[in-house]
């Protein structure tokens, strides 16, 4: 079992499963952003938008299967990297 | 077997790294849009009830189905299923091609409206509506350049699935091309809630 999803990635079953999964997150964003929660509502929208493309990430583009360690660090590379633009210019404009 | 070497890891690591630039380029147009929004909250929120909600919501349920079936369509070539592989194939470049007739008719309506980059109606107005939808068309126009470029690399890998050039122990363009629509998939995961949906 373990040898056949390290190629083809997960089970059919699998991918059906995230597939409801990101149709029931879109669902929730979509019913999040007609309540009024303020301030909150930025932050909610994003962590489902995380959560999202998390499972994006890992089941359909196989990462989570991925057995070189390379390839499974470039993202977190490359997030920080955004992360650290992010805040310092955040910084920057939230002090000006 | 082919007769020529295919280092599959090389290749994945080749197209993981072009997406790790790909979302760099969109990174920075994400913190423009942070640091606009945060300048100008009242007036992004103002301009987004011009979106149409339920454009936006079934253009991102249509591009999770097609992450979806391309997912399905490597699962069949791992199989060797070559028949169920094209069709799935044919199934995601149906879903691109609805979004991208949505994502049409959506611009049509606000140019209708008289809303479009440098249009009078809009210069018009607050200097944060101009800058929202100048950030939207920028970024849903860079991101529907995505999608048709994804098309194009899907139909080809299709014709090439068909000539017998991809398949079961060549996977490597299929499974690439996915990579690709899955990462275009990803973008408008964050796109749609920061415009579509800000309260």
């Amino acid at each position: 079992m373990k040898a056949a999803e390290k190629q083809g990635g997960a089970r059919q079953a699998t991918y059906l499963w995230v597939w409801g999964a990101l149709l029931a997150l879109t669902a929730v964003t979509v019913a999040v952003a007609g309540l009024d929660l303020g301030r909150v509502a930025v932050a909610a929208a994003l962590a489902i938008a995380a959560v999202k493309s998390t499972l994006v990430v890992l089941y359909f583009m196989h990462l989570r299967w991925e057995g070189r360690l390379v390839i499974k660090l470039l993202i977190p590379i490359t997030l920080v990297t955004l992360a650290i633009f992010i805040g310092l210019t955040y910084t920057d404009v939230l002090r000006r | 077997m082919s007769e020529r070497h295919v280092d599959s890891a090389g290749g994945r690591l080749g197209m993981w790294l072009f997406l790790c630039t790909e979302i760099l380029l969109f990174g920075g147009l994400f913190l423009l849009y942070a640091v606009y929004r945060f300048k100008h909250s009242a007036e992004f929120h103002q301009a987004s009830l011009e979106l149409n909600r339920f454009h936006g919501t079934l253009n991102t349920a249509v591009l999770i189905s097609s992450s979806l079936t391309v997912a399905l369509a490597i699962h069949s070539l791992a199989e060797g299923r070559l028949r169920r592989t094209s069709l799935f194939l044919g199934v995601t470049l149906l879903g691109g091609l609805a979004f991208l007739v949505v994502k049409g008719f959506e611009w049509g309506e606000k140019f209708a409206h008289g809303l479009y980059p440098g249009s009078p109606e809009l210069l018009a107005g607050p200097k944060g509506e101009v800058l929202y939808f100048g950030l939207y068309f920028m970024m849903t126009g860079l991101h529907a350049l995505h999608v048709l470029v994804g098309l194009g690399v899907l139909a080809v890998v299709l014709a090439l699935l068909l000539r017998g050039r991809v398949s079961r122990e060549r996977p490597i363009l299929l499974e690439n091309a996915g990579l690709y629509w899955h990462l275009v998939d990803v973008i408008w995961i964050f796109l749609f809630p920061l415009f579509y949906l800000i309260t």
